[in-house]
């Protein structure tokens, strides 16, 4: 039988459900919620000049191409996989599609924290 | 003494030389307290309508033939009793995700051709002659694979399987777990030889963890795990045959 | 052996029939929010490359009615992901036996929540300590 490329997704796959499970909650708790109506932080938490320099901060950068990769890879694998539990063909053209969707947000999300600069 | 109650027991009939379409027949059994659905069904055959075809054997769980759909949840028929559907009555059908043969019956012929391509046999390194004594093994050795040995391959895991029902390609549930059997058993030597059928997108990769196979089955053997620690060992694998390419 | 017209049922509306199988595609549905917040956090970086104003809008669309609607949901999503995953998470390891007792399956889920739990305390505390004047 042939050997499956599927190690290299389920990977990551599992750490962006991993991370959403440890995080995820919190995250949009606090950037959905909290934040804009002010409750338990204040809205300024997320002006421009701290987002600034979150994403101007080398860990900041790490942070944020980490979760949005990750978030991306996770959800692209499963999305994937719905439609086949749904019925629909999805053969490696879709298969292509679908990790390419992940794989153009992970790329830019990196030339905008390149180009938000340091 | 108890009355005797009558439960409705609606069965999925089929005879292939007949009907081109499976229909449904409603049985009124009487039936005590101690009574299970198989016993329900041996009544309809005995006294109601002696065409009614299912299998059956042991009457104890044990050997694996009386799997069947029961109110659509995949059970065995001599483990599940009908005073547990009383009064609504329930719906017998023949497990999901198989052809029917007739009424009740299903041809397993898949499966069994899943069950031979994962060499469910115990492959020793230095195999021992009879004079030279028996394997020996601890406690924590048996530990570690005796669960998966507890299969009976009764298939109730196959119904429960909508991935196997979408695509009957896919190894399945009891198939991989008796291969994680062999795997994990210290006696066996043949893992390697096994990945093959491991790694394919038809083996542990055809998996989404549903975990409706482990729910369903009626000894433990949890097959959902077996398959999924197995993820794992592909995808090292995987990276390893990668980094140390052995064909050219 | 070949049989005269085995007959096949088809699979469509399989997951409704069951429960359990609505339950993992609801699991499964997740994936669309999870999605979507890492899309917002996309464009959430675009308009802070675009400059303060760009930024600013963005940050104020965030806080209306129809923006914290789609969080509280999104929030739902999130931890029903969450608690799926850390649920099925024993299935996924190998047997782990500490002195020679192996480690229940409903041990490994509690750890996995006290980690999540304890993770997202630690970014609240982080967050808060980092804005503090």
């Amino acid at each position: 039988m042939k050997r499956s490329n599927k190690p290299i997704f389920w990977s990551l796959f599992g750490a962006g459900g991993m991370l959403a499970a440890l995080i995820g909650p919190m995250l949009v708790f606090m950037t959905g919620l909290a934040i804009p109506g002010g409750f338990l932080l204040p809205p300024e938490a997320m002006s421009y000049e701290r987002v600034l320099a979150l994403a101007r901060h080398p860990l900041g950068k790490f942070a944020l191409l980490a979760i949005i990769a990750l978030f991306l890879f996770h959800a692209m694998h499963r999305l994937y996989h719905s439609l086949h539990d749904l019925g629909i063909e999805v053969g490696p053209g879709r298969r292509a599609l679908f990790h390419g969707l992940a794989g153009a947000g992970t790329l830019a999300a990196a030339a905008l924290l390149l180009v938000i600069g340091t | 003494m108890t009355a005797e109650r009558t439960i409705t027991i609606e069965c999925l009939r089929y005879n292939p030389e007949t009907n081109a379409e499976p229909s449904y027949v409603v049985y009124r059994v009487p039936f005590t307290d101690d009574m299970s659905v198989l016993e329900g069904l041996q009544h309809i055959k005995d006294a109601l309508d002696g065409s009614l075809t299912f299998r059956w054997s042991c009457r104890m769980a044990i050997c694996g033939s009386c799997g069947m759909m029961l109110n659509g949840v995949p059970a065995l028929s001599c483990s599940t009793f009908l005073r547990d559907y009383y009064p609504d009555g329930l719906r017998v059908e023949p497990l999901t995700h198989f052809p029917i043969v007739r009424d009740l019956v299903i041809d397993q012929t898949d499966f069994l051709r899943k069950l031979e391509s994962v060499s469910p046999q115990l492959a020793p390194a230095q195999p021992k002659t009879i004079a030279e004594g028996p394997y020996r093994q601890t406690p924590a050795q048996m530990d570690a694979y005796y669960q998966y040995a507890q299969c009976i391959n009764c298939l109730l895991c196959y119904a429960a399987c909508p991935q196997y029902g979408l695509n009957s390609a896919f190894t399945g549930p009891a198939a991989l777990a008796l291969l994680h059997r062999y795997n994990a058993d210290s006696r066996d030597d043949a893992t390697a030889e096994r990945m093959d059928v491991v790694n394919a997108d038809v083996g542990v990769w055809g998996c989404t963890l549903v975990g409706y196979c482990s729910e369903v089955c009626p000894k433990g053997v949890d097959p959902a795990r077996a398959i999924n620690q197995n993820k794992i060992n592909s995808t090292k694998d995987y990276f390893l045959h990668l980094l140390t390419p052995r064909k050219g | 052996m070949a049989y005269l017209h085995t007959h096949v049922r088809p699979m469509q509306g399989w997951w409704r029939r069951n429960p359990f199988y609505r339950r993992y595609m609801l699991r499964e549905v997740t994936a669309l929010f999870v999605a979507a917040y890492a899309v917002e956090l996309l464009v959430g970086l675009v308009r802070l490359a675009q400059g303060r104003a760009a930024y600013e809008a963005w940050r104020a669309a965030l806080a209306t009615p129809p923006a914290l609607a789609f969080h509280a949901l999104t929030l739902a999503a999130f931890l029903y992901h969450a608690w799926t995953w850390l649920e099925v998470m024993p299935k996924t390891m190998p047997f782990v036996t500490v002195r020679d007792h192996r480690v229940s399956d409903r041990a490994i889920v509690v750890a996995g929540v006290t980690a999540s739990v304890i993770a997202s305390i630690a970014l609240f505390v982080a967050v808060r300590l980092v804005i503090a004047p």
